[in-house]
């Protein structure tokens, strides 16, 4: 590759001398097409690999309209209606995983957005110079750790401690309070929503946390500078001028964590229970909708109970595509401004 | 002067700074409880046997050679598939259509595919895979991890070669190099780094996935290198021995989530050494 870029520059002096014969020029023709070609090829390459990108996202949408059209056209609205899901009458509702999945992901933002707040908190206004780096690496690790240690930490970990010594505490404390006692009603099983909302709140941290802390740091200083010299606390800055600022970025970054959180799987699967139920209480086991598919997809026979789980992909996808969606167009706005 | 809203800010002021404080010492304390007790269940379990022997039947003793070896296998593979078509695709975007029509088009889709549930990916390639091919294979397994390394060499490949200073690109044109070998001899050499490092991160991500080989590549209790029947791999092997209810194969669990959260860390150390190293010179 190197003596063929060398032999074009070659070739751009020969171009001034008079003395050439034809012989050279046709080889120099020949050899500006050949770069003509591969010039092209390249190019082609590099743009077809990008239109495969799209066809990739169109592809997973098609093959899971495709895979879910049986049990779509089977049960029509239903589908999403009810909330029976038995494979030995063949009769499949996704209310069960479609709550589980929504509530699930409602308790993880409930704990995770003020936490990453406060935490991109420190990071932009609080902490020592020195330790932003190595405590932002650290919750950033966080997130690099994969979801099945999530998941296996939380069976054995977290459930067991949340079982002994959290939910008779939850359970006692809400007895006489009238709405909270049948959301903290029932034994403590250990495992359940509440549980796989913790682990997801724990998971989606570091998402929200460093994309809160990147808006932050967008901020200018001057207008920080201009709060403090008027005289607001640190707080105050907070509150009044950097948040405002930044809402459309921080929105996108609790979203984006949002869309991790609906559709992360194995951590789920391992402390929230599979029962296909929708339950008031949150100590109740209930399931997700990957949950669902992942323990249930390769024992699945029949055609009906597969398309039946293909939908419920389905009904996932499209939710995180909105989400997602929302999320990166709200950060493109964050990212237009303060370019 | 109103004293008491001083205080009342200053009040104020002291609980959100004391909350932002907690609020860190308790992220940081998770990270150091979730890898301490890694540590303290699978650091016992780790032993030259495990590197060495197959998954072993309930009750029996055994190693988790096979799923080490299928995690690496079909990590390698889809890192091979999926590294040319994201390294093309995020060359487009950030050389030829910098600002056309479909480059944005793509970077959206992109950063859509890169938080996509995997678990969708998984029924997507068991859709167009394993259900005409009829079996489960540890070829679909890695075209599965391949869509997922994708999204993310494109999203560094094209983030690096932008930010490849444009003089470098002129001075190698001015001569009278052809636009693809600039490319090829000028951006590449320039952003070699930050690609690698996107990889690096790629590799990360992708060797902790179980979701999308649960149908796709399936589990095998014996050693195999076929590419074309079901493979074991690490994740599919936890998940499997984790929910059992023998205790020898838990505690194999383990010491297979111990290995699987110490390379990936250790990936991800690296690849932000390699990333840190190139901003600083």
């Amino acid at each position: 590759m190197e003596s063929a870029g060398r032999r074009s520059v070659a070739e751009l002096a020969l171009q001034q001398e008079a003395s050439l014969g034809a012989q050279d020029a046709r080889e120099r023709a020949r050899a500006l097409d050949r770069f003509r070609l591969s010039d092209n090829m390249f190019r082609l390459l590099t743009r077809s690999a990008a239109i495969g990108v799209l066809i990739l996202l169109g592809g997973v949408m098609l093959s899971l309209v495709i895979g879910a059209w049986p049990a779509l056209s089977e049960f029509g609205l239903d589908f999403v209606s009810t909330q029976n899901w038995n494979p030995v009458t063949e009769k499949f509702g996704a209310l069960a995983p479609v709550y589980g999945t929504l509530v699930t992901s409602f308790i993880a933002m409930l704990l995770a957005i003020p936490f990453g707040l406060l935490i991109a908190m420190f990071l932009t206004e609080l902490c020592p110079k020195f330790l932003r780096r190595p405590i932002g690496i650290a919750i950033e690790l966080l997130a690099g750790i994969p979801s099945i240690i999530y998941g296996i930490w939380g069976l054995f970990v977290l459930a067991p401690f949340l079982q002994v010594h959290v939910q008779p505490f939850l359970i006692d404390t809400f007895a006489n309070v009238p709405v909270l006692n049948a959301l903290f009603a029932g034994p403590p099983y250990g495992i359940g929503i509440l549980t796989a909302g913790l682990i997801l709140a724990i998971m989606v941290l570091p998402f929200i946390t460093s994309i809160s802390r990147d808006v932050f740091d967008s901020v200018p200083p001057v207008l920080k500078e201009a709060a403090y010299g008027l005289g607001c606390s640190t707080w105050e800055v907070m509150r009044f001028v950097v948040l405002p600022y930044t809402r459309v970025g921080v929105i996108g970054g609790v979203m984006l964590g949002l869309g991790r959180a609906l559709g992360e799987t194995m951590a789920v699967t391992f402390v929230i229970g599979n029962a296909h139920k929708v339950a008031a209480s949150v100590l109740a086991p209930g399931t997700t909708i990957s949950a669902t598919i992942a323990n249930e997809f390769t024992e699945a026979v029949g055609d009906l109970y597969t398309s039946s789980l293909v939908a419920l992909g389905l009904i996932l996808f499209f939710i995180t595509f909105i989400v997602l969606a929302a999320a990166r167009y709200m950060l493109l706005r964050m990212e237009q401004r303060a370019g | 002067m109103d004293r008491s809203l001083y205080a009342r800010r200053r009040l104020f002021n002291t609980i959100a700074v004391t909350a932002s404080l907690g609020a860190t010492g308790i992220g940081l304390a998770w990270l150091a409880v979730i890898l301490f007790g890694l540590f303290w269940q699978g650091f016992s379990g780790l032993s030259p046997k495990v590197f060495t022997e197959m998954t072993p039947p309930p009750g029996a003793d055994g190693g988790l050679l096979n799923a080490i070896t299928g995690s690496l296998v079909m990590t390698v593979l889809g890192v091979v598939i999926g590294t040319p078509i994201g390294l093309l695709a995020g060359t487009y975007m950030a050389e030829y259509g910098k600002h056309d029509k479909l480059s944005s088009v793509v970077r959206f889709i992109n950063d859509i595919l890169l938080s996509a549930p995997s678990i969708v990916v998984g029924l997507f390639i068991y859709q167009i895979l394993v259900r005409p091919m009829g079996h489960f294979s540890a070829l679909a397994g890695a075209v599965s991890l391949a869509v997922l390394v994708i999204p993310v060499v494109v999203r560094t490949t094209e983030d690096m070669l932008n930010l490849v200073p444009n003089t470098l690109r002129e001075a190698a044109v001015s001569i009278g190099l052809p636009r693809s070998l600039m490319i090829r001899n000028i951006a590449y050499r320039a952003a070699l780094s930050g690609i690698v490092t996107g990889v690096l991160l790629a590799v990360a991500r992708v060797s902790g996935e179980t979701a999308p080989l649960l149908f796709t590549a399936l589990n095998n209790q014996f050693f195999s290198s076929n590419l074309n029947a079901p493979m074991a791999s690490l994740p599919a092997v936890i998940f499997q021995f984790a929910l059992s209810p023998y205790k020898d194969w838990q505690k194999l669990a383990w010491t297979g989530a111990l290995i699987i959260t110490l390379s990936v860390l250790a990936l991800s150390i690296v690849a932000r050494a390699l990333a840190g190293s190139r901003k600083a010179s």
